[in-house]
């Protein structure tokens, strides 16, 4: 599988604080990457450097090279838009704009001119909804406001309001961690669906969710990647003792 | 402070250790009732083997909680699986044991066919055998286990030699083939017993080293 991201000798900083150590690591195109580690970790951190999140932090600080596609994303000549276009992102609380469910996913298409005609963005729209497996419950209610959907369908509208700009990698952070078990499942089986077209990686504390959705887990620590396995090996026989006791919780 | 996990996987691992000891007597007590023509004894194996039956499903109870409550992981989830494995492996030695026992009720009511000097030996190294199984489980040992899986050769090559010993004892004196046929069966049990230890052994290694050696021969012929 060719790697559609690839991160080499990675250190971040928060000001003088170190919060990533020389981490080096690929992401394979259209398979499911999970970050697991405890809280604190690096991970969000380190997710959040694939679409330069972190720029908005006046004392953030990235060495080290991360390409997407081969292109380095930190090089002055990059457009951020671009790349954040590219490189979607769902937080762990759903936040979608107060407006209508038409709208949300619209939005983006419209501020980028993806659109031809009303018609198309009409057909961008649905299409979008479909792939983030919301359509059916909200085909009658387009222009119903957003705020008005349960949790677990604001999450999907969220999804949906980032496949609608044709990203290909999509960052998860902790996407289902505020959601009840039937807005979880809905959520992991639209990752594992999605995998076919989109690149993902999905930070989460929940190992079974890891397990069920990743192809491959990276396992984090005081900001130092421990352990990167495909993500069967990791949870029947990692290769480090750390690993280990984090994921049988021998340490918290 | 102590995981609750490890409660539960102490108690599982004190479980199985317990049908070990139990299956192990069953094996001795049954050869006891063939060689020493102990009948009543061999009514004891066959009724005790109802204890072995109901020690299995508990430990299918206990397993199951755990996947199921506990979520194990890496080394947690190889032991669950390992003793989930290893469990009605032993209730079929158990089984065998007690269908030994029914062998010797017959063979009891006869007169003594031959000597059954290769039965002991055979029911000797199946016993060490078994106890080495059950110790390399305890103490992680995948080299022990590995050494354990050789001797089955032992109980192989005392087999074939009863087999054919048996077979030209029935054509030399029809009058013996009752006798000589159930004498069959056993030595076909004590064979049973040891490829199941080596069974055991197997998960022992996947328990300790996370590696399945079983098939690997067929498999890589094929």
């Amino acid at each position: 599988m060719a790697s559609k991201i690839k991160v080499t000798d990675l250190d971040f900083y928060y000001g003088d604080f170190k919060a990533l150590h020389d981490i080096t690591l690929d992401i394979p195109e259209r398979e499911v990457m999970a970050f697991i580690g405890p809280s604190g970790c690096g991970k969000s951190t380190f997710l959040r450097t694939f679409n330069r999140m972190n720029d908005t932090i006046p004392i953030a600080r990235v060495d080290g090279n991360i390409l997407i596609d081969g292109k380095d994303i930190n090089s002055p000549k990059t457009d951020v838009v671009a790349l954040r276009r590219k490189v979607g992102m769902v937080f762990q609380k759903s936040n979608p704009f107060p407006k209508s469910i038409f709208e949300n996913v619209a939005y983006g298409i419209r501020i980028n001119r993806m659109h031809s005609s009303k018609s198309d963005l009409e057909d961008k729209v649905e299409k979008a909804l479909r792939d983030a497996a919301l359509w059916e419950e909200v085909q009658d209610r387009l222009n119903t406001s957003a705020l008005g959907l349960s949790g677990g369908q604001q999450q999907r509208l969220c999804i949906a309001r980032a496949l609608a700009v044709q990203p290909e990698v999509i960052l998860m952070d902790e996407p289902a961690s505020a959601l009840d078990p039937i807005a979880t499942q809905k959520i992991e089986e639209l990752v594992v669906e999605l995998k076919k077209d989109y690149t993902i990686v999905i930070v989460t504390h929940n190992m079974q969710q890891a397990g069920r959705v990743s192809d491959k887990t990276a396992f984090f620590m005081l900001g130092k990647l421990i352990e990167v396995n495909p993500t069967d090996k990791m949870f029947t026989n990692p290769d480090e003792k750390l690993t280990e006791d984090y994921i049988t919780g021998r340490f918290g | 402070m102590e995981r609750i996990i490890d409660q539960k996987l102490d108690a599982l691992r004190d479980k199985l250790l317990l049908l070990g000891g139990t299956t192990e007597k069953a094996v001795h007590r049954a050869m006891r009732s063939l060689t020493e023509r102990d009948s009543d004894l061999a009514r004891q194996v066959i009724e005790d083997d109802k204890i072995v039956n109901r020690m299995e499903l508990e430990i299918d109870q206990m397993s199951i909680g755990i996947l199921a409550l506990q979520q194990p992981a890496a080394y947690d989830l190889r032991f669950v699986i390992s003793v989930a494995k290893i469990t009605p492996v032993l209730e079929r030695i158990a089984d065998h044991a007690a269908n030994i026992a029914e062998a010797a009720i017959v063979l009891n009511n006869e007169p003594e066919v031959r000597n059954y000097v290769d039965f002991p030996k055979m029911a000797e190294i199946a016993g060490e055998m078994l106890q080495a199984a059950l110790d390399a489980f305890t103490a992680e040992d995948a080299d022990l286990s590995r050494q354990v899986i050789k001797r089955d050769k032992e109980i192989d090559r005392i087999y074939d030699k009863v087999f054919a010993e048996l077979i030209e004892m029935m054509i030399e004196n029809p009058e013996v083939t009752t006798g000589a046929a159930h004498l069959l069966f056993v030595a076909k049990h004590l064979e049973r017993i040891g490829d199941y230890i080596k069974d055991i052994c197997e998960l022992n290694v996947y328990l300790t080293e996370a590696v399945f050696i079983k098939h690997r021969k067929s498999l890589r012929n094929s």
